[in-house]
């Protein structure tokens, strides 16, 4: 059960659940507006997500999951994002993610014919794929336990 | 009455067809056990999205405030959209005529308007060529396994025509998925979208940045993922229903089988019992 002046919080894509937990202390969130923090008892919020890290406290474990977009809505102690893609940190592959940034500098070095839309496409493919290195890195640095995932990492 | 060999080459050939349509129905098995996954694994997503809308509904709009929500628009409807989406193949039993059936009695019997097509799959696609009806846009090759971005050209081809006052009302004609021997077609409007009862208990919400950006970038992922939902469910639909069809094919090839067998002897005994009286019929000749 979840307790009074704790946090449920549940992050899913159009595809899969991606991360639900309970008795969560505090969310950060990558808001539209700069990152804003969530505790318990928070006033109700509807807000559009930017590409960042979103951060998950439980019990002085920390959770860390990328997100691209998408929305978050508080009400009372339930914490709803609706992501347009998420990855647990511990999902995120260095090496593709790396590939993938090579290939959108490449891509913004050359500039091919496609114009205007080619280069919004770049630019995008580049920022996040700089997220995901930034995130994962950090991750595979520090190795910290993190909430549910057990043993399995 | 035909040969021995004749009939045999016929016993091979129905059992080459049988254990083809065997492998076919453990292909599509296997791709439905998938289908339904991704089925119910985008249920989360399109349960909370609701939720959120929901909640948001409980919020007062004035006329003014209507105005700046396109999507919640209810015109009188002069012209409308339907999306229709079907396999790209065949050999699914009827449920491709009955999906098909089910968007022309729409277009035929229940718009009374103008109706233009966007077709996702070939066989939707192929049908209304051929019927002549108007296509504003179709889409292939969706595969097994499609995303979110996979669908949104064919959200975006209606959400532009509506918002342009093309058409007033966009329909999805799909084949929902019941179980693995049920599918039924359905016609479900998707927009405009009609606001689900409100149920929020809060009536003041922070909206980053602002009311109207947060719903004006929340409705149109609704209908996306309607459409998406919509989209998953057709494909369920389709590899249970090959399924079905290949496991009732491998049935029958199995039964034809039985009855080529009991000629085959036949054959083979009248043949012996004729070559023996021959026999019979020379050495008392001979006597």
């Amino acid at each position: 059960m979840a307790s009074v002046d704790k946090l449920t919080v549940e992050i899913v894509t159009g595809e899969r659940i991606v991360f639900t937990e309970e008795n969560v202390d505090m969310v950060v969130a990558p808001g539209i507006e700069g990152s804003l923090g969530i505790l318990p008892h928070h006033a109700p919020l509807v807000t559009l997500l930017s590409e960042g890290e979103l951060r998950i406290t439980k019990a002085g474990h920390e959770e860390s999951i990328v997100v691209f977009g998408g929305f978050m809505e508080v009400t009372g102690d339930r914490v709803i994002v609706l992501a347009d893609t998420a990855e647990r940190a511990e999902e995120i592959d260095l090496a593709r993610a790396e590939a993938a940034r090579q290939t959108a500098e490449r891509s913004l070095r050359e500039r091919g014919p496609g114009g205007v839309q080619d280069l919004a496409v770049a630019e995008r493919a580049m920022a996040r794929s700089a997220v995901r290195l930034r995130i994962g890195q950090r991750r595979a640095g520090r190795r910290v336990p993190t909430i549910g995932s057990g043993s399995d990492n | 009455m035909p040969s021995t060999r004749e009939i045999r080459r016929r016993i091979r050939s129905v059992r080459n067809m049988s254990q083809i349509t065997r492998a076919m129905e453990m292909v599509s098995a296997s791709k439905m056990r998938r289908a339904q996954q991704n089925v119910t694994a985008s249920r989360p997503y399109s349960e909370r999205i609701e939720e959120v809308i929901a909640d948001l509904s409980a919020i007062e709009l004035d006329a003014d405030e209507m105005n700046q929500f396109p999507l919640l628009q209810q015109r009188e409807v002069k012209r409308s959209a339907v999306i229709l989406i079907t396999p790209d193949k065949g050999l699914t039993g009827s449920l491709n005529s009955n999906i098909i059936r089910r968007a022309t009695r729409y277009v035929l019997h229940e718009a009374n308007v103008p109706v233009e097509v966007i077709a996702a799959g070939k066989k939707g696609r192929d049908f209304m060529i051929r019927t002549h009806q108007e296509i504003a846009a179709e889409f292939t090759a969706i595969g097994d396994r499609p995303t979110l971005d996979d669908i949104r050209p064919i959200v975006e081809v209606a959400l532009n025509d509506f918002e342009s006052g093309k058409v007033d009302a966009v329909y999805v004609v799909y084949a929902k998925f019941v179980n693995t021997l049920s599918q039924v077609p359905e016609a479900r409007q998707v927009l405009p979208i009609r606001r689900p009862e409100g149920r929020g208990t809060y009536t003041d919400y922070i909206f980053e940045p602002s009311p109207v950006e947060v719903l004006n970038a929340l409705l149109p992922r609704y209908i996306e993922v309607q459409v998406y939902q919509a989209m998953l469910e057709s494909i369920a639909s389709e590899h249970s229903a090959r399924m079905v069809a290949m496991r009732n094919a491998t049935e029958n090839a199995k039964d034809l089988v039985t009855d080529l067998s009991l000629s085959y002897n036949k054959a083979r005994q009248s043949q012996i019992t004729r070559e023996v009286s021959e026999i019979a019929a020379g050495a008392n000749a001979l006597r």
